[in-house]
Formats: C-alpha cells, sequence, structure tokens
C-alpha cells in the first residue's frame, strides 16, 4: 500500500476542517477543543489543536491523506511536522476576514521554507456577501501572479475538488 | 530573595515598570542573548547607570565617541588618566573649561539610555535584581525617570511581536524577486543588508555579517519584504526537511506522474 499526503493550512477559522470533511471518505479525525480564549470564541467555539485527518482511497495500492493544521499560532509547532513528506499545500484564507490575510501570507512563507512543494491559495467563503474579490486578495496577500489563487467554498464538494485538482496539476507539472 | 526570572516571562518594559512603579534601589543584572551581559542600576526608582559588559563605558571613551576629544586627546587621557576614576576624569574637565558638568551629564544619559533601548531588543535571556548592589562607585551617575523609557520599551515590544509573526525564522535565506532593484531609495543600513542576500545567506548569518540585533535584521527585512523587493527561501545547502522519495512512494519520475494522475481520475470522480 503506497500513501501519500497534502496538507490544507490557513489561518484559524479559515475552514480548514470543513474543507477536508467535505471530500474525504471517511469521518474526519478532528482533535478539536473548546475555544479558551474570548476574542477567539467570538468567531467560533471549537479549534483544531493537532490535526485533522482526512482520507481518500485511490485503489487498493494508493491512498491519498489529507491533513490539516492548527490554525492558531500557538500550535504552529505542529506545522513542519506535518509538512514532513507532503506532495503539495493548500493555503486556505477565508475571504471575509481581511485581518487574518497577514497570517495567511506568514502561514504561506513559513510552509514554503519547511518545503519547496507546490501550493495553491484557495480563498474560501467566496459565496458569501462581503467576500474579497480574488484580484484584491491577491495584492493584500502579495501573491506572485505565477501563484494559483483558487475561489472555494469549503463546505462544497465541487468547489474542494477544483481545489485539489489545481494542486495536483501544479505538482505534475513540477514533475514534468 | 532576589527577584529573578526569564526574560521570556518578563520583558525589560516590564521589569522597568516594576522598579519605577516600587521606587527600588538596586541592580539589575541580565544575561542576554549570544553570552552577552548588562546591568542597570537604579536609585529610588530611577535610572543612575547601564552598561552592556563587554563594552567599554569609560568617559573618555563615551566623550570620544560623541566627538567631544579629539583621538590624541583620548589617546592622552588613556595614557596619562588611565588610573583616575571617570568621576575624577569629569572634574578635570570641567575644571579644565573642556566640558560643563551639564555636557558631561547629558552625554551620559543619552549613553544610558542608548543601553537600556538595546536592551528592549533582548528577548531570550535570564535576570535578578539585586537590592544591596549600587552603581559601581568609580563611574558617574545620573538620575532619569523611567516613564519615557517604560512607554517606548511597550511600542518596541508591541513592534517586535509584529515583526516576529512576519518573521517567525532567521534561519531563513532571502532572495531578490523579479523587480528590479531600480529607482529605489534604500537607507545606508538597507544597502548594507542588501548586499548579503542571497539564497545561501541565512538572515541570522546576513545580521552577524551587518552587526545587527534581531530587532534591526527583522525591520530591515521587513521593510524590504512589504516592498515586495525579496522573498523568504530555505537557504541552499541547508537539510531538506523532506526528500522526493518520501514525498513519493518511488524515486521514478514516470511512476510519480502516474501516480498523481491516479490521483487526479479519482478526485475527479468523487
Amino acid at each position: 500500500m503506497q500513501t501519500v499526503k497534502m496538507v490544507v493550512t490557513g489561518p484559524f477559522s479559515a475552514g480548514k476542517t470543513e474543507f477536508i470533511r467535505s471530500v474525504s471518505e471517511i469521518d474526519v479525525v478532528s482533535t478539536e477543543r473548546k475555544i479558551s480564549s474570548a476574542s477567539e470564541r467570538a468567531v467560533k467555539e471549537t479549534t483544531t489543536v493537532a490535526m485533522d485527518f482526512g482520507r481518500i482511497t485511490v485503489d487498493e495500492d494508493l491512498v491519498l491523506y489529507l491533513f490539516g493544521t492548527p490554525g492558531q499560532k500557538r500550535f504552529d509547532f505542529m506545522w513542519e511536522i506535518l509538512s514532513e513528506g507532503m506532495l503539495g499545500f493548500i493555503v486556505l484564507v477565508d475571504s471575509t476576514r481581511p485581518e487574518t490575510f497577514r497570517e495567511a501570507r506568514t502561514i504561506l512563507e513559513t510552509f514554503r521554507a519547511y518545503a519547496p512543494t507546490p501550493y495553491v491559495v484557495a480563498a474560501n467563503k467566496q459565496d458569501l456577501p462581503d467576500a474579497w474579490d480574488l484580484e484584491d486578495m491577491r495584492h493584500a496577500l502579495r501573491l506572485d501572479p505565477k501563484v494559483k489563487l483558487l475561489p472555494c467554498v469549503a463546505k462544497d464538494k465541487e468547489s474542494v475538488k477544483k481545489v485539489l485538482l489545481e494542486l495536483l496539476y501544479s505538482i505534475l507539472e513540477e514533475i514534468e | 530573595m532576589a527577584l529573578r526570572g526569564n526574560l521570556r516571562d518578563f520583558t525589560i518594559t516590564q521589569l522597568l515598570n516594576l522598579v519605577n512603579l516600587a521606587q527600588k534601589s538596586g541592580t539589575l543584572l541580565i544575561d542576554g542573548p549570544g553570552n552577552e551581559q548588562a546591568s542597570a542600576s537604579f536609585r529610588e526608582g530611577k535610572l543612575a547607570y547601564a552598561r552592556i559588559d563587554q563594552e567599554d563605558d569609560r568617559l573618555a571613551t563615551i566623550l570620544h565617541k560623541a566627538g567631544k576629544i579629539s583621538a590624541n586627546q583620548y589617546r592622552a587621557i588613556l595614557e596619562r588618566a588611565s588610573q583616575m576614576s571617570d568621576k575624577e576624569l569629569g572634574l578635570l574637565l570641567v575644571n579644565a573649561g573642556y566640558l560643563s558638568q551639564e555636557e558631561i551629564l547629558l552625554l551620559l544619559q543619552a549613553h544610558y539610555t542608548e543601553v537600556i533601548r538595546r536592551l528592549f531588543t533582548w528577548v531570550e535571556g535570564v535576570f535578578r535584581f539585586e537590592n544591596d548592589v549600587p552603581p559601581p562607585p568609580d563611574r558617574i551617575h545620573v538620575r532619569i525617570d523611567l516613564e519615557n523609557l517604560i512607554i517606548e520599551g511597550a511600542r518596541q515590544l508591541r513592534e517586535w511581536e509584529q515583526l516576529q509573526e512576519e518573521i517567525p525564522s532567521l534561519d531563513i535565506a532571502l532572495k531578490f524577486t523579479e523587480r528590479p532593484l531600480r529607482n529605489v531609495n534604500l537607507s545606508l543600513e538597507e544597502w548594507r543588508v542588501v548586499s548579503y542576500i542571497n539564497p545561501k545567506n541565512t538572515i541570522r548569518q546576513i545580521a552577524a555579517a551587518v552587526k545587527m540585533n534581531e530587532l534591526e535584521i527583522r525591520r530591515i527585512v521587513y521593510g524590504l519584504l512589504q516592498a515586495g523587493l525579496v522573498e523568504l527561501v530555505r537557504p541552499e545547502g541547508a537539510p531538506m526537511p523532506v526528500t522526493p522519495s518520501r514525498m513519493f512512494p518511488t524515486d521514478n519520475r514516470e511512476e510519480q506522474k502516474s501516480l498523481i494522475n491516479k490521483l487526479i481520475g479519482r478526485i475527479r470522480s468523487l
């Protein structure tokens, strides 16, 4: 049995758990805890403290694992461990929360430094009325025009599939 | 018992605040990063003296650095008055009409304040406050209110936290983006950093080469990143955290492509 993995990272409350849940064939193994900080609790009630874990079986010999990183900075010691051996990574950003863009940029730089693997940036919650336009997000996130910035709705399976496929195309280009 | 602890838990700014509020007298001894040591002495909550241990803080040296005495005068003082304490030297200079007492005190205040400013950048290290240790008797003591220093320290701490978020590690290298370095107004310090930018050099190595502390190098790198002139990269030659064989179960390029194509097919069919 061959296994490969991809990592879904991004700031706190970007929608990483939901993203993995949308395509995983197993119930996402999530290590969520009640949030202790009042400011963070205002955004959501629970958060991922170690990792999320989803699975997509390709055939008898090949399985893809999806790992979601904890978004809160105090758990960033997990990032390097999770990034080990990944095929590529997805940086998920909440398009409606510009206050998290700077952190998303930092996370992106950190992961790029851990492993020079292909990556894409997914702008989540693009279905909401106050979502930022992709071009504005590209400027705010200081993304090079060559970096793929994709619209995404993490709760929508088709949207998540598109993001995963774009990352796989990038990996394929890299090999070629 | 002496007040002691770790700078990670209790910052220099918090220590100054404590000394100020409790109107403490004594000496704060700090073992900082890179084996650097510093001490700051206080009298009734006011800064009396401060030094970073490896640095020459004799009055003659401070006057020479400030351009108040010439190189020849400096040499002469060191040769002929090496046994003289700073207080005696200061008195001699005032009596000889070279400098006024006020000028000397202002210079020393600026010097001690600068030492404290540099301590604000020390975020790693241990400290202890010795209540009974007065400032060294051979040095000239001043009285500096701590309030302004505390405000400055708090401001710098916020900046430090922000810079740490932006540049989480100094063991990362920099490379120029495709944007050309033309028509860009850089300061002398920025140019010094720019001259060392190369994927082989980590930010920490650049800082050592240009003799900058962590705060100073982070400030400059942050500015260059913001301007889109450079980007962070893994240093060339650094051990890779992952090897291709671990990313893929196989080293064969064709097999790797086949594997990715299988994944693409599977994701499409979900």
